[in-house]
């Protein structure tokens, strides 16, 4: 999935600093004058006038239905933007000079007017990059997306082996992602990405990952797994042990900037030297998620009502949720490190990852949960036994494992549109069973 | 870092954007795929001088810089045309 923010710095000369980083998409330099540079870090810490990596989540249908999904995904929400809807925040990404829109899901190509969005957005100067099981990537689609300057493309692959992948992303998805990598290589794609979300089963497979990556001209994109969606259920197996984690480190930097982050590894920098990257948490700073439904999170880890700052469709739109909204504005502010600030790594990891700590029920204040001088596993011992104090995300759109009677059940139901006709629009039997609204 | 010519013309090249914030900045090119960041209020003035500039020294001065000023923003603007955010301009 797509993870977020920019990234690194390398000073050249005292009167022009230069910045280089391997975002999601971008490598990004800056450039500045002043004999006094300023540390970009410190420059973003108070939010930009617009996102710089915004994630839309086009929507939570998916043929697959991988065990970690970070966004519960599987089934379509019948509130989901429409055509028109999703029209309109591209127009308003493009007056805010979003340089481009990370686009996922679920998975987004499933939806019909998904090749349409993507060239209204490249036509109206929203650059787009889209994460895909490859379920949809035809030879035609390749040839297509290889036309396109404006479109990059991101297959997501959790094993270097059919095994490993399957295991973790359903049977068959291994095959699916690889006859899309061919088509995409055969179409003469460049620059595409091999995305992998690193967990304990591969990752003793890096050496390979890169391997198949150079094989197909592709190039590698290594993230973090979070404990975030149906991830939180199997984050404890999964996530990489202690000494996976330096192994992960001492080969990222060992590949440098020939390998993408999407900056997900910053919590990695409390071993020393910071990989490049920002190294900061960007939520609702530089990123923000924007989910099927048009509501927009601090950043798309964080499908929770705690970091909800607002939705699309209220007056005002986007803009208006990403300069206007409390949270935001909170997050922009000033941060502490509470418990962590007088370790002498806070400076290199600023504590890690905000959404990482909430849904293992961590503080926010103290250690990521895989903090490297090990205070995140201190407190993860800590907590109390069983899974009923972890706060769930506010959406679940998994689909159920096998139909099963519907308890029925009176509840309201939140209003789909002020002019759905359809008379049992927006009705979600499952959700209806559980006797509960999503909203 | 060598320094560009400051006494022929320059241009933003056509695939690159600027969005201006509050502390300078940020050029994308969709051409590299790179982000950019100016860190600099008055380098973007100097890059958004450029194409109404007979060079790149006059767009400085244009700008609001003084004499003395040019050969650091010709030191920046060497970093972006190092990669491509800045094009040499023949017209």
């Amino acid at each position: 999935m797509t993870a977020t923010s920019v990234t690194s710095t390398a000073s050249v000369t005292s009167t022009a600093s230069v910045t280089s980083t391997a975002s999601t998409t971008a490598t990004a330099s800056a450039t500045s004058v002043p004999s006094t540079p300023t540390r970009l870090v410190d420059l973003f810490e108070y939010g930009l006038d617009a996102p710089i990596c915004l994630t839309w989540e086009l929507t939570y249908a998916c043929n697959l239905a991988c065990t970690h999904c970070l966004s519960s995904s599987g089934r379509r929400d019948p509130r989901e933007l429409s055509t028109a809807e999703a029209r309109a925040v591209i127009d308003e990404l493009e007056a805010m000079q979003v340089f481009y829109v990370n686009i996922g899901g679920g998975e987004p190509t499933v939806r019909a007017d998904f090749w349409d969005l993507l060239d209204y957005a490249t036509a109206h100067h929203v650059g787009v990059k889209f994460s895909t099981n490859g379920v949809r990537i035809t030879r035609q689609a390749a040839e297509r997306l290889a036309r396109n300057d404006y479109v990059d493309v991101q297959i997501s692959l959790d094993g270097a082996t059919a095994d490993v992948n399957d295991a973790v992303r359903g049977s068959g998805s291994y095959a699916t992602a690889l006859r899309a990598v061919e088509h995409l290589a055969t179409a003469g794609m460049r620059n595409y990405k091999i995305s992998v979300v690193c967990t304990r089963h591969n990752i003793p497979q890096l050496d390979d990952f890169k391997a198949l990556a150079d094989r197909f001209g592709a190039q590698l994109r290594l993230t973090r797994l979070r404990p975030s969606g149906r991830g939180a259920d199997v984050w404890d197996e999964l996530h990489p042990t202690a000494a996976q984690q330096r192994e992960l480190y001492d080969w990222l930097s060992a590949h440098g900037d020939n390998v993408l982050t999407g900056d997900s590894f910053f919590h990695l920098a409390g071993y020393g030297e910071p990989l490049p990257g920002l190294n900061l948490c960007g939520a609702g700073r530089v990123v923000c998620l924007i989910d099927p439904v048009g509501d927009v999170y601090a950043c798309p880890f964080a499908i929770h009502e705690e970091f909800l700052a607002g939705n699309v469709r209220a007056p005002g739109g986007f803009r208006e949720v990403w300069r206007g909204s409390e949270l935001f504005r909170r997050l922009r502010g000033p941060q502490h490190g509470g418990a962590c600030s007088s370790c002498a790594f806070y400076d290199n990891c600023k504590g890690g990852c905000m959404a990482a700590k909430f849904f293992t029920g961590l503080p926010l204040d103290g250690p990521d949960p895989e903090c490297v001088q090990g205070y995140g596993e201190e407190r993860l011992a800590r907590r109390p036994p069983g899974t009923a104090h972890l706060p769930r995300p506010s959406q679940d759109h998994s689909r159920r494992a096998a139909a099963r009677p519907v308890d029925l059940v009176l509840t309201r139901r939140p209003p789909v549109s002020e002019c759905a006709e359809h008379p049992l629009a927006g009705l979600d039997p499952t959700l209806a069973g559980k006797g509960g609204t999503h909203a | 870092m060598t320094a560009i010519d400051l006494d022929r013309a320059w241009d933003l090249h056509p695939l690159v954007s600027v969005r201006p914030e509050p502390f300078g900045a940020l050029l994308y090119h969709f051409g590299t795929r790179r982000l950019s960041f100016l860190k600099d209020r008055r380098l973007l003035a100097v890059v958004q001088a450029l194409a109404h500039a007979p060079t790149a020294r006059a767009a400085c001065l244009a700008a609001g810089l003084g004499e003395h000023e040019v050969p650091r923003y010709g030191r920046a603007l060497a970093v972006l045309a190092q990669s491509s955010m800045v094009v040499g301009r023949t017209s």
